[in-house]
């Protein structure tokens, strides 16, 4: 494409003057987890190691990311299964109400959170609650699962839609039966899907608090509940910001491996949300 | 979490029964029998405490229960876990109709309950009354909180009171001057520190308007900030809403409220003392008081479930929870005054009770702890008054 | 379908239990099918629509304000409450504006830095960047509304950087929601640029289309459906918001804050569902408008 040299120079300026946006206030997380006052004061009183210290000793939050990675796993599990064997059906098949299955699926995500929120609370209150069950972990689980299907699904179909069927007929027409060629043939194909999915779906939940608010057990803390909790505290507000520097500074790890581990060169963000 | 236990703790419930029960909210008034027509269930007092059942479930606003997770300074758990051979278990609550329904499941042996649940769970037969000869604490509570219309009905005691403390008003002491003694301050159409105003957000925050114009309007009549009819209701509204053209913003957690004061976002409006505290440690010039037309408050309350599976532990928790260093350390920590008087002399903070007025029954006097409204008049008019539902709808509308 | 024949048993008689299970499934799509669709729909639809359904049915129904139990008689009190009640109303337009205007400052934003992203760095300059991108939606989202709060204070980061601060309101609002969902706006755009080959833009060139008409007639057109995909979530977690405005908002309130308030406070279920139909109508409305350009394949 014939851009000029300035509307060139003018885009990558752009695309750093966005970066310094999204990143000056994550900035602020990192300095204010070193600033003596409690209550973030601008510009910073004093430098502390008080708060990395005592962050580190903080059982609450030790046990809340413990929580949340627990909830994250849960729910993307679930949503690999169901968003895998959606993608499957509707790309395969041809079946009567597959155009609003399709729509099904982008709905929990499309919907705002406090939605599906109160939705799957009274239906978990109504239904669950009188064999016994109570608001626990699962129940956080199954409200995560619902949002995250639909990543998994986009990217298993985009996927699909590239990779040709004439690879699986020749496995099969080999004498390889239905289970072997998934092994060895279809999995590997959509092996970086799976994984961007995987990723995207892992962070969904685990900075989730709308849907968590609202079907949490009361003695379910995730991290995300955590935080709010604690930063109503202002005691425990600058431990708050120590917990998300540690949680951004973790999330490299995922991400990065990811991007290493998509060997077929597909950024494991195509179809994100 | 404070923010949500007060915006939700007023939730509406069968407290209508109560009528005149809870009219006379703070004034000293003694023998808190209820008015006819609130039935309570006749529950059986436990006799004596038998060996502990080597644990206890408890339902409690976050704070109330600290096991060191939070703060490895900030344990009263392990303490008694290690006396008593009871471990405790606990679900922290959000709001108190949460706490209801946790306590209506009959999983839980005691909860910490505020000044409106408390009432839902006695008529509903979901709390025990507590024989207080087997606390040896409860002698020290102050009598400011005994036999209190929320916590003892038909002379019955049904719980251990926790805490308590008042709605203040707080200002920067470098802009607003002179130092205000009147609420007016806040309610000032043309004020000065329009912009800078702060008032609570929550639906109970209309009692403080009603508390206002119960000593700047007597023609109203207003007896009960928590007992509006019609025009009274009306006429709080057409209150909050001309302040709403001061306020710079409404406030509802501890961090947002500290901050704005520090900062200057926000100059004066009506807070608590445990932020007052908090904004003072960190450097800024702020001062409170209660201001001459009294102020609205809330008081917490522990009670044991008629269902309670294991109730010796559950008192021996009551007595804990009270006595006299685990109050002080459970007091200084969520910034209230505590229930037991020798906790006075055991906080970190030799002033601790000073400043939360612990020991000033005068002071509390001029205190309305929150209560929920109701339809039939708190302070027996009648089925005329506006109720809960009513309050939370006029408050999205005075928001707009 | 294509596999329409059984495959062929290798090696006659030993048949292992998944082979001849897979034999029987093979030659079965129809159970195929209900196999594979069973659990996603059992969950999508008939667990989570069906709460939607159960929740909006409650919408009719109302509170005994003094226990608090549903009255689960049909009435349309709450939806009259909504018509008529101008506070509502204007609650309900304010939402829409917000949202509107959020997801259009986060397109402005979003699409020149994916352009960038996707067409002017290095294949590792841009595996780096897309890290970068995504890295901020690991942060906590709590974190980063209140450190937008100390930023927006008075005396605060924008103050002494620009000498002014909109202060707490319904500009800090609007600035905070643009950031929380920028991420949501690049990553899509981002990956629908990336699709759009090269040799497609160089060959509109070669044509002799500037650069201008490349991005009309080529460039916007093939990515719109990505420009759709970031807005549905910018617009959707916009009108549904109700911490951050909490935050920064000073008085301002949204949809979210008042269905919140009307669960918690007042344990108005019905109300809270009659009013929280109103997003959900208009995102529904949204995604039947959108789904033509293929634009809910790019989520």
């Amino acid at each position: 494409m014939n851009l000029s040299r300035g509307a060139r120079a003018l885009l990558r300026l752009w695309l750093v003057l966005g970066l310094a946006v999204i990143y000056v206030p994550l900035l602020i997380v990192l300095v204010n987890s070193f600033n003596a006052g409690r209550t973030f004061a601008w510009p910073p009183e004093g430098f502390t190691l008080d708060w990395w210290a005592r962050a580190w000793g903080n059982q609450g939050a030790r046990a809340a990311l413990w929580t949340s990675v627990q909830a994250a796993l849960g729910a993307t599990a679930v949503a690999l299964l169901l968003g895998t064997m959606t993608a499957f059906a509707v790309h395969r098949y041809k079946f009567f109400g597959q155009r609003p299955l399709s729509l099904a699926v982008v709905l929990p995500i499309a919907l705002p959170g406090i939605v599906t929120g109160i939705a799957l609370n009274t239906a978990f209150r109504t239904t669950l609650e009188p064999l016994g069950i109570g608001f626990g972990l699962m129940t956080v689980i199954i409200g995560h699962a619902t949002f995250c299907i639909v990543v998994v699904y986009n990217n298993v179909i985009a996927r699909l839609r590239r990779v040709s069927r004439s690879l699986e007929e020749a496995s099969m027409d080999l004498g390889a039966d239905t289970f072997q060629t998934f092994r060895h043939v279809t999995f590997p194909a959509i092996r970086s899907a799976l994984l961007a999915g995987a990723l995207l779906a892992f962070a969904l939940s685990f900075d989730e608090i709308i849907v968590t608010t609202f079907t949490a057990g009361a003695g379910v803390q995730t991290l995300p509940i955590w935080i709010y909790t604690n930063l109503a505290r202002p005691n425990q507000a600058p431990i708050v910001n120590v917990v998300a520097v540690f949680v951004i500074v973790l999330s490299v790890i995922p991400i990065w491996l990811a991007q290493r581990l998509s060997s077929d060169g597909a950024s494991p963000t195509a179809h994100t949300r | 979490m404070r923010r949500n236990r007060t915006l939700l703790a007023v939730a509406a419930a069968s407290v209508l029964l109560l009528t005149a029960a809870c009219g006379s909210s703070s004034s000293g008034s003694k023998g808190g029998t209820s008015a006819s027509g609130f039935k309570v269930p006749d529950i059986p007092m436990q006799k004596e405490i038998g060996p502990g059942e080597g644990q206890v479930n408890l339902v409690a606003w976050a704070g109330y229960v600290e096991d060191g997770s939070t703060d490895p300074k900030l344990d009263w758990v392990t303490e008694f876990e290690k006396e008593t051979g009871c471990q405790v278990n606990v679900k922290v609550a959000g709001s108190s109709d949460e706490m209801v329904s946790l306590m209506r499941t009959g999983q839980y042996d005691g909860v910490s309950a505020s000044g409106d649940a408390t009432l839902r769970l006695i008529a509903a037969g979901d709390v025990a009354p507590v024989n207080t000869s087997l606390i040896p604490n409860y002698v020290d509570v102050f009598d400011g909180l005994k036999n209190k219309p929320w916590n003892t009905v038909n002379g019955k005691t049904y719980g251990v009171p926790h805490g308590r403390g008042a709605n203040l008003l707080m200002w920067r002491s470098d802009v607003v001057k002179p130092a205000p003694d009147s609420w007016s301050v806040v309610w000032d159409a043309n004020s000065p520190y329009k912009g800078k105003v702060t008032a609570y957000d929550s639906p109970i925050y209309i009692a403080d308007a009603a508390l206002y114009l119960m000593h700047t309007k007597p023609e109203l009549g207003i007896k009960n900030p928590y007992a509006l009819d019609d025009k009274q209701f009306q006429a709080a509204i057409d209150l909050l809403k001309q302040q709403k053209t001061v306020v710079g913003e409404y406030w509802s957690d501890y961090l947002k409220a500290v901050q704005a004061f520090k900062s200057g976002s926000t100059v004066v409006g009506t807070a608590w003392q445990v932020l007052a505290n908090m904004a003072q440690k960190e450097g800024a010039p702020v001062q409170t008081t209660l201001p001459k037309e009294g102020s609205t408050g809330w008081s917490d309350t522990w009670m044991i479930s008629s269902k309670a599976k294991h109730p010796n532990c559950m008192y021996k928790w009551m007595n804990h929870i009270i006595s006299p260093k685990v109050n002080a350390q459970v007091a200084e920590w969520f910034g209230e005054a505590p229930a037991n008087k020798k906790s006075c002399a055991l906080t970190s903070d030799k002033n601790h009770c000073n400043t939360f007025h612990a020991e000033d029954e005068q002071y509390f006097s001029k205190v309305w702890f929150w209560t929920t409204p109701v339809k039939d008049c708190l302070d027996g008019r009648g089925p005329k008054c506006k109720d809960y539902a009513a309050w939370t709808q006029a408050w999205t509308q005075i928001k707009g | 379908m294509a596999e329409t024949l059984a495959p062929v048993a290798p090696g006659g008689g030993s048949r292992s239990p998944g082979r001849s299970l897979s034999a029987f499934l093979h030659q079965r799509p129809r159970l195929r099918l209900s196999l594979l669709l069973s659990a996603p729909v059992a969950w999508l639809v008939v667990a989570y629509l069906g709460s939607l359904v159960a929740l909006f049915l409650s919408a009719f129904w109302t509170v005994d304000t003094f226990t608090g139990a549903l009255i689960r008689e049909w009435n349309l009190e709450n939806f009259r409450t909504l018509v008529t009640d101008s506070v509502y109303r204007t609650i309900t337009l304010r939402t829409l504006g917000v949202a509107a205007l959020v997801t259009v400052i986060d397109a402005l934003i979003a699409f020149p830095m994916a352009f960038a992203m996707a067409k002017l760095v290095s294949p590792r300059a841009r595996r780096f960047l897309v890290v970068a991108v995504l890295m901020p939606l690991w942060s906590s989202y709590l974190v980063k509304a209140y450190a937008w709060r100390v930023m927006l204070g008075e005396g605060g980061f924008v103050d002494s950087v620009f000498g002014t601060t909109p202060g707490y309101g319904l500009t800090a609002a609007v600035i905070v929601l643009a950031y929380l969902w920028l991420p949501y706006m690049i990553l899509p755009i981002y990956a629908g640029l990336e699709r759009l080959p090269d040799s497609l833009l160089e060959a509109s060139s070669d044509l002799g289309a500037r650069a201008g008409r490349t991005f009309r007639k080529v460039i916007f057109p093939m990515t719109m459906p990505a420009v759709i995909a970031g807005s549905i979530f910018t617009f959707s977690l916009s009108l549904g918001d109700y911490i951050a405005v909490q935050i920064v908002g000073g008085k301002t309130q949204l949809i979210g804050n008042v269905v919140y308030s009307n669960i918690g406070a007042a344990n108005n279920l019905p109300f809270a569902a009659a009013f929280a139909l109103v997003p959900v109508l208009i995102m529904v409305g949204y995604l039947m408008a959108v789904r033509r350009t293929g634009a809910l394949d790019e989520l």
